[in-house]
């Protein structure tokens, strides 16, 4: 949304460049004077969040990559050496690797306000799927870089990752011979994965700024979910968005710093602190938490379950291709959100039903976690195919549906003027 | 190699999901696995050191009675100053071992003295030649092993006090297997490697097994993370600051929006 | 028209306190950033591995005079040159007035037979020739550094050319006659 009011003033050496490269004035018009609406909570402080994070890992991840050596003989003590031997390197070490858990949590609550808000309706349809490529990326990344200490855990969890591409008939095995460049996932793959995880930190945020780019021509949304009718609607982002983003960084901060400090290994695995070994499979191999409820959705595809045989099995299709494709499909799908939700509402808080739907979306991705890291027997099968029935139930069904069938309660007039407009 | 999608995994439980509510998750427990007993380390907590005295005798029976099959190859001589030793001290106590080093002018390899600068001599030159020794299956590296398994030093401490002589009945213990309660499948290749005055400390406490498996495992969780003072030292400095940063954004925006009308 | 209430929009002069507020915000949030870089540049420096090397212990029995042997110290070259009664007594007969950095022979040895020195030229860090009987020596018969032409005297000290300082002492000392010890 752009601002009507006239641009800053600058002068000298800022006035001399401004006029030939108009830098201060971008910077000004959208990140001082860019309106945002006035009534955002703190739910809208989880962007500038995630952007501290993921400046926060590119800064020690580069700091970590002059003292790491991606070879298979030499990575783990190399790390090690890090955590004892390189000046604050526990520290730097310590905050990448917690850094990582906090940018998936920073971004999955990111996400739900977006659902919760609907954010990711017209015209913001683009800002979510570049919102949607990033998450996507940021899996990628870690995963990646969850490879590079090279213990028992990133051995394991590198074969079986890469291993879910054999599930595609007939170019499945060769194409993840290609990805481990050889037999086994070996020092080719380590090493390839550390270019990896060193270039796509650099795609995420020339995403990001696509994202942004974005989120500055319809500027945001808000928690009633309606357009700003005027200045009166809005307040400049600084001083006053950036000050209450302050806020949510000193809490965000002391989030991070207990981890870092308190408990370093709390999200880990113990096994990890094992040097990687090519002849033996840790009993208990999960991937890191952020990735749990998607492995609970792979897990699900069993050859003896019911809806697999009954809508899946008869044509061709093995449990495993299917678990692959309802994994990535889990994701692709929320690319498509814009278009599954029908509702012309934004706000869930005008939307009594849609509302504790999107609550039982979020219990339902929960409980896929909680099963994620358990191991597939029993009980934990049956509730995680449940969980994942549902899953796709609630993006394919229930989100077109209750669009269309639901009576949403009356929108506030403006933002400025809560009070509900006279019925129709 | 086939996806192993059904292979028994256990883990921890989950964390996340959307909503701050971090459903916090312990690390939940080997399905063969007892949890061991909570002991009260020196280094729990905040505040939390490790106690050197302890630390220094655990050293010793490193040195005594593991240092004959364990290595400890992350630790270089020269990082016992941290322990309270002095540097003369750790001079000497790396002198005793001879590592190899060269090749020389002449092209061959050759021993001398450690310096406080060589790594911690391992007892067998490779891990094939630690297998072959060893029934087979090398000893684990002890440097990192109260990071490597859960529960940390208490699961040592429990492992070195849990072996039972007799195991319990309906157990038959394979050839070179020692019952142990809390090892995962209960039995273990290592014999009890800690006995009454198995070693004697230079201040004069008993060596009684239970006070020389907490003192080993004292000195395995400093080995595990040297850094751990540092670490928690420096978290109160963060703590305090942000703190202090989070006051000052409150008021900071309570100021500027109650002015908004 | 009240002072104290705000539309949210640019051009609007906040109260004295607002403004004192906010810059110690952000000046608290600045001096945060800088002590999270202050661990990542350090990370750079030396590390605790490299800074514990070893000594290099030397052995001098067998290097005849007039030879010079190199060995490595701190991964750097260090020059032991056995000099000849002629190179001692020139080196010792420079007069102050004639050296860029004023330095006596004597203040640069422990023993005056054996030249001990870093083989790093001064000026920018290549590594003078001299060592080789076949090398050249430079004007004064010690060193020549090659890369921008300074001239090291049998003492090692500059005498002509760009390089503002004599060649480095390292710290070292002789445990027996024949064994010197550096670092």
């Amino acid at each position: 949304m752009q601002s009507n009011e006239p641009g800053p003033e600058f002068s000298g050496v800022v006035k001399w460049i401004d006029r030939r490269l108009p830098i201060f004035t971008m910077m000004s018009k959208e990140y001082q004077q860019f309106p945002v609406p006035r009534n955002l909570n703190y739910f809208w402080s989880f962007g500038a969040l995630a952007s501290i994070t993921l400046i926060v890992m590119i800064a020690t991840g580069i700091f970590l990559a002059m003292q790491y050596q991606p070879n298979t003989e030499l990575a783990f003590n190399s790390v090690e050496r890090i955590m004892r031997d390189v000046n604050y390197g526990w520290l730097i070490r310590y905050i990448h690797m917690n850094g990582a858990s906090m940018f998936f949590i920073v971004v999955y609550i990111h996400i739900f306000r977006g659902i919760y808000y609907g954010s990711y309706k017209e015209p913001r349809e683009l800002l979510w799927i570049l919102g949607v490529i990033i998450l996507i990326l940021m899996m990628a990344t870690a995963f990646m870089g969850y490879v590079l200490p090279w213990g028992q855990m990133s051995l394991w969890g590198a074969t079986v990752i890469t291993n879910l591409f054999s599930a595609f008939p007939i170019i499945g095995e060769p194409i993840v011979t290609w990805l481990w460049g050889g037999f086994a996932v070996d020092n080719a793959t380590l090493n390839r994965f550390f270019a990896l995880h060193y270039l796509l930190p650099f795609v995420i945020f020339a995403v990001v700024f696509l994202h942004i780019a974005a989120l500055h021509i319809p500027g945001s949304n808000n928690p009633d979910g309606i357009d700003p009718k005027g200045p009166q609607d809005t307040v400049n982002f600084h001083p006053y968005m950036t000050a209450k983003d302050m806020i949510g960084i000193a809490v965000f901060l002391l989030v991070y710093a207990a981890l870092v400090f308190y408990a370093p290994n709390f999200l880990g695995h113990p096994d990890n602190y094992i040097p990687a070994n090519p002849l033996v499979t840790p009993p208990h191999i999960v991937p890191e938490w952020y990735f749990l409820p998607f492995y609970a959705i792979l897990r699900s595809f069993v050859a003896d379950w019911w809806f697999f045989q009954i809508f899946l099995g008869w044509w061709g299709m093995t449990a495993k291709l299917a678990g692959v494709l309802a994994m990535f499909g889990s994701l692709i799908l929320l690319a498509v959100l814009p278009w599954l939700d029908t509702s012309r509402v934004r706000s869930c808080k005008y939307r009594p039903v849609y509302k504790w739907l999107v609550f039982l979306f979020v219990i339902d991705f929960a409980i896929l976690g909680y099963v994620g890291g358990k191991p597939a027997e029993g009980w934990y099968v049956i509730v995680a195919q449940w969980a994942t029935l549902y899953y796709f139930f609630h993006l394919l069904i229930l989100t077109p549906f209750v669009g269309w069938m639901e009576r949403p309660k009356p929108l506030p007039a403006s933002i400025s003027q809560p009070a509900v407009a006279p019925a129709e | 190699m086939s996806m192993s999608i059904k292979s028994r995994m256990i883990g921890r439980a989950l964390l996340g999901a959307a909503m701050a509510l971090m459903i916090g998750g312990g690390s939940a427990q080997a399905a063969e696995g007892i949890v061991p007993p909570s002991q009260d380390w020196s280094f729990n907590g905040v505040f939390g050191t490790f106690d050197k005295a302890s630390a220094q005798r655990g050293l010793k029976i490193y040195k005594e009675v593991c240092s004959g099959c364990h290595s400890l190859n992350l630790m270089y001589y020269r990082n016992i100053t941290a322990l309270g030793y002095s540097e003369d001290q750790a001079k000497a106590f790396a002198a005793e071992y001879e590592t190899t080093d060269g090749p020389n002018d002449d092209g061959d390899y050759f021993t001398r003295p450690a310096r406080p600068s060589d790594r911690f001599v391992a007892p067998f030159e490779n891990e094939k030649a630690a297998a072959a020794s060893n029934g087979g299956k090398a000893p684990p590296d002890l440097s990192l092993m109260v990071k490597a398994r859960m529960h940390g030093a208490d699961y040592i401490y429990a492992l070195l006090t849990g072996y039972k002589e007799v195991p319990p009945e309906g157990v038959t213990l394979s050839p070179g297997g020692h019952y142990n309660e809390y090892f995962p499948g209960h039995q273990i290749a290592m014999a009890p490697p800690l006995f009454e005055d198995a070693v004697e400390f230079d201040d004069g406490t008993p060596a009684t097994v239970e006070q020389m498996a907490k003192d080993v495992s004292m000195f395995l969780a400093w080995t595990a993370e040297p850094e751990m003072e540092d670490r928690k030292g420096m978290g109160v400095k963060v703590f305090l600051f942000l703190l202090v940063f989070l006051g000052l954004a409150i008021a900071n925006k309570k100021r500027l929006w109650a002015k908004l009308h | 028209m009240s002072e104290s209430t705000e539309t949210g929009h640019a051009s609007e002069d906040g109260g004295s306190r607002r403004d004192f507020l906010g810059m110690l915000t952000m000046a608290t949030a600045a001096v945060g950033a800088a002590s999270f870089a202050w661990p990542i540049i350090d990370s750079m420096n030396p590390s605790a591995e490299v800074l514990a090397l070893a000594s290099t212990e030397v052995d001098l029995d067998g290097v005849e005079v007039g030879q010079a042997i190199t060995v490595i110290w701190r991964k750097k070259p260090v020059f032991i040159r056995h000099r000849t009664p002629e190179e001692i007594a020139e080196a010792e007969a420079v007069p102050m007035d004639d050296l860029v950095d004023p330095e006596t022979d004597e203040a640069r040895v422990k023993n005056p037979n054996f030249l001990v020195m870093v083989g790093i030229c001064t000026h920018l860090g290549c590594i003078p020739l001299g060592q080789n009987p076949s090398d050249p020596k430079g004007d004064f018969g010690g060193w020549f550094c090659p890369c921008h032409g300074s001239h090291y005297d049998t003492s090692g000290r500059i005498r002509k050319g760009p390089a503002p300082r004599n060649l480095t002492v390292p710290e070292y000392e002789y445990l027996s006659d024949t064994l010197v010890k550096i670092g």
